[in-house]
């Protein structure tokens, strides 16, 4: 029986498990100090943890892994360009570029929604595909509206033609204003006290959404779309306005992420933010029908280490840090996959185990009639 | 008397495709009554009931004609919502519970109790809390009414199917203003015991003045339960008799009682009687199968070279389990001896190698090619599995299709099987139903088999269709030898082409009797271990 535990421990946990013991091999080789790995990954919790919280609510309404959420980090990251023009700087201008990325973000997440409504058990693989499809209107706004229909003064932030967005836009002036808003040091690390308040107070809400009317019937699409919609849940409606509350929270990810940035890569910034995070919060332990709070801290936490570690571990074991950087994208689309794989394989076991369980039972049932 | 009844069916009638399947249905329902509801598969129970609670299929096929009458007011439902705002629920077959819920969430699934809180206010109910004490309030009291011990914390996938089935019977209760409740089979998945429990508070529900619709296998129980039986037959209502006034015997009768049409009998005596020399061909031991909805449980048969062997039974008994699982398309165990050589289960492959052959009762998803020609409908499989109709160049390293050969043997099919068809090029799709299904038995005639499996060869085809089809079994069995067993709901179709009927009842074979018993013996068998 105990020996049954530990094999189902192992084989629910096959992914941090198999991190964790990446990691303690990486980060001996890789010879970083401990204060400064620490400081390293509280800064790293602070960019990123917003993002990947963004994806659990789709993740309740049974939409799988929200790719669509680089929809909002696009929304994030027009709301910046626009504020950056006007030179609106620090917490306002966060503010602002938070507030115009909203409406962006509804009907992204609306078109995005309906999409995926087209092609349910298919909205990873739809939402993925998708980015491209929006990618390429967001380039046109951003490449070709932007300094013609779209007013931009500051001839800084525009290609020297006269219209579009340079690859670069600098957030310099708006670099960590959130972060350094009642940080703390302790020693060497520095503590950005007031974004883990605004992590926290987003992990409250996700708690408290779980428990509302809304979340219940989120849960119930979830499950069982025919059953929900039998007892009178507007399954359609539902699956819609989870797609649009993690976009809408995607985009002020973004904008958090890139503040700590302190610069803006207008055309790449947003391609693989999707991919990172979900590979996180698979690397935390989630599946693709059920992720919490712990799992997103846990895969944040586990996957920046090997980022931060991997580059050096490389130079010494290879001679090459580009080994490092090669090594995280492999491993980011190596966890997605094996995830995905065992999630399949796991549901397939579980359908097996039900249908014998209802053989044997039912034997059973008959023999106790004839007794 | 002059109170209107709760419910009054006013001649009833519905027609799927120019079939009729019900027949001026009339009666009556007063409240706090309870109503049985008995008849063979496809005898139309089920289409009333749909018919009753508005779902949607009935609709998208036509409506129906007739009146029903609810509380003395004429009522046309459109869709369940409407059913259920006139108080009507009903609990079916399959459960339609979110296994990751708790019972309290699925009691009250979609009308949990809600406390507003500010932010509700300004964003709408969706965002009010769940009041989950009063949640608990509710389905406690209503468990309690059903007398039952149910753990209303504990996960629907992690319950046992008969507090499955408790906890949807509680569900309904909740509901407001809950007049009449539909129960199709209930207590098919209860154990004794909890079938009894399921049966006290029937009676207690009903003593609360809520008139239940009851519909089972087990006659025992209509008759310990019910004030009213309905026997239907054939889409109409054979007999309506008090409970107290009939027996479990009298009712079988009606629900089977076609007369005897006059079968071969002797002939299949004379048959089986040489066939006694005649040695085993395939041998079925403690066989199982996980196919939804017709799981076999424990099946050990043994079939003779040459016989036409029948499997009949309810539906959702195992009847069809037993040629799916030992053909390989459901997960299977057990052992399956042909001439003595053990096959293995699972793999298709290597039954067909083996010469089984299978005409599946899923003509559209399993059977045909729709988009292709017959030539290719009937040859393909031969081509594949024995290389049959092809020319071998290079000694046999590129296989040519043998053009001819596929055409000629298309045509003999086509004129043997009398199938109408505008010629062997024509798509399989273009085909009626009958004649769709013909090709599928030439396709299984055109592998030659040692033994072939027919699975409910007449379903969907009119009588003049049924009539050809099963003289080409007949033919075929006698002509070449083949050892035919068919699965089929229908009972007297099994007594008029088959030698022997081997009833499934339960997952298990009930009785193996010759054709030529009595069909009410037959009727028992399939209600002996419904579960």
């Amino acid at each position: 029986m105990k020996k049954n535990t530990i094999v189902s421990f192992i084989s629910n946990n096959l992914v941090p498990l198999m991190f964790v013991l990446i990691c303690s091999v990486a980060i001996p080789l890789s010879g970083f100090s401990f204060s400064y790995l620490l400081a390293e990954i509280v800064t790293r919790i602070a960019r990123n943890s917003f993002l990947i919280l963004s994806l659990l609510i789709p993740i309740m309404a049974g939409m799988g892994l929200n790719f669509g959420m680089t929809l909002g980090a696009m929304a994030g990251e027009i709301g910046l360009i626009l504020v950056s023009d006007w030179q609106i700087w620090g917490i306002p201008g966060m503010i602002l570029a938070m507030i115009i990325s909203v409406p962006i973000s509804i009907l992204l997440g609306t078109i995005s929604g309906k999409i995926m409504n087209l092609a349910k058990g298919r909205e990873m693989i739809t939402g993925y595909i998708m980015n491209y499809f929006i990618n390429g209107i967001y380039q046109l706004i951003v490449l070709y509206a932007m300094g013609v229909v779209i007013p931009i003064v500051h001839s800084s932030i525009l290609l020297p033609r006269g219209y579009g967005i340079r690859n670069t836009v600098s957030l310099l002036a708006m670099r960590q204003s959130l972060d350094n808003l009642l940080a703390i040091r302790i020693g060497t690390v520095k503590i950005p006290l007031f974004t883990f308040i605004v992590i926290a107070l987003l992990c409250l809400f996700i708690l408290w959404f779980r428990k509302t009317k809304l979340g219940q019937d989120m849960r119930a699409v979830g499950q069982d779309m025919e059953v929900a919609r039998a007892s009178g849940i507007n399954v359609e409606k539902t699956r819609i306005i989870s797609i649009v509350i993690s976009t809408v929270l995607a985009g002020f990810g973004m904008i958090i992420y890139l503040q700590n940035m302190g610069n803006l890569s207008t055309y790449t910034a947003h391609s693989q933010i999707g991919m990172f995070c979900i590979a996180a919060l698979l690397v935390g332990g989630a599946s693709v029908d059920k992720a919490t709070i712990g799992n997103v801290f846990l895969g944040v936490t586990l996957f920046h280490i090997l980022f931060i570690v991997a580059p050096s571990a490389g130079t010494k074991l290879m001679g090459n840090s580009m080994i490092g950087e090669y090594f995280r994208v492999f491993v980011s689309y190596a966890v997605i996959t094996f995830a995905l794989i065992m999630y399949e394989t796991k549901k397939r076991k579980a359908l097996r185990e039900v249908g014998r369980s209802l053989g044997l039972s039912q034997t059973r049932l008959s023999q106790s009639k004839q007794a | 008397m002059a109170e209107s009844p709760l419910l009054e069916f006013k001649n009833v009638s519905k027609s799927f495709y120019g079939n009729n399947v019900l027949n001026g249905i009339s009666f009556t329902l007063n409240h706090g009554e309870i109503l049985g509801l008995v008849g063979e598969n496809g005898a139309g129970k089920s289409t009333l009931m749909r018919i009753l609670f508005g779902m949607n299929v009935i609709k998208e096929t036509g409506g129906y004609e007739g009146e029903i009458l609810v509380d003395g007011n004429l009522v046309k439902f459109d869709n369940p919502s409407e059913a259920l705002k006139a108080g009507i629920g009903m609990v079916h077959q399959e459960f339609s519970l979110i296994p990751g819920f708790t019972a309290v969430e699925n009691i009250v699934l979609n009308r949990e109790p809600q406390r507003k809180s500010i932010i509700s206010e300004v964003f709408g109910p969706r965002l009010n809390t769940l009041d989950r004490k009063k949640m608990d309030e509710i389905s406690q009291k209503s468990i309690g009414t059903l007398g039952v011990n149910i753990n209303k914390d504990m996960l629907i996938s992690n319950m046992p199917v008969g507090h499955k089935q408790f906890t949807e019977i509680a569900r309904e209760l909740t509901k407001k203003n809950i007049k009449i409740l539909i129960l199709d089979e209930p207590t098919a998945v209860l154990t004794e015991k909890e079938a009894d429990t399921l049966l006290k508070s029937i009676k207690e529900m009903a003593k609360r003045g809520i008139s239940v619709i009851f519909i089972t296998h087990r006659l025992q129980e209509i008759l310990s339960v019910c004030d009213k039986v309905l026997v239907m037959r054939d889409g109409v209502i054979v007999r309506e008799t008090p409970a107290d006034k009939t027996t479990v015997r009298e009712i079988t009768k009606w629900m089977v009682g076609r007369e005897i049409s006059g079968i071969s009998a002797e002939n299949n005596e004379s048959k089986i009687q040489n066939k006694k020399e005649i040695k085993k061909i395939m041998s079925v031991q403690n066989l199982w199968v996980d196919m939804p909805g017709e799981t076999v449980r424990d099946v050990t048969l043994d079939i003779f070279e040459g016989e036409i062997l029948g499997i009949g039974g309810l539906a959702g008994q195992g009847k069809l389990g037993i040629p799916n699982g030992i053909m390989g398309l459901y997960e299977a165990g057990g052992k399956v001896f042909l001439n003595e050589k053990e096959i293995s289960l699972n793999n298709p492959r290597l039954c067909l190698d083996s010469r089984l052959a299978f005409v599946s009762e899923d003509r559209r998803g399993v059977g045909l090619l729709l988009d292709e020609s017959l030539e290719w409908n009937i040859t393909f499989p031969a081509m594949q599995i024995q290389n049959k109709y092809l020319k071998m160049l290079l000694g046999g390293f590129i296989k040519w299709r043998d053009e001819e050969a596929i055409k000629e043997v298309t045509e003999k099919y086509i004129k043997e099987l009398s199938i109408k068809c505008t010629g062997s090029q024509q798509k399989a799709k273009e085909l009626s139903g009958g004649n769709q299904q013909k090709v599928c038995l030439a396709k299984a005639f055109a592998l030659e088999p040692k033994v072939l499996f027919v699975s409910e060869p007449t379903r969907g085809i009119d009588v003049g269709a049924k009539k050809l089809v099963l003289d080409a079994l007949k033919k075929f069995n006698k002509e070449s030898g083949v050892t035919v067993i068919m699965i089929s709901s229908e009972l007297e179709e099994l007594r008029a082409v088959c030698d022997r009927i081997a009833i499934v009842s339960g997952g298990k074979i009930s009785g193996v009797l010759p054709a030529y018993t009595d069909s009410e013996e037959f009727g028992h068998l399939m209600v002996s271990n419904v579960v």
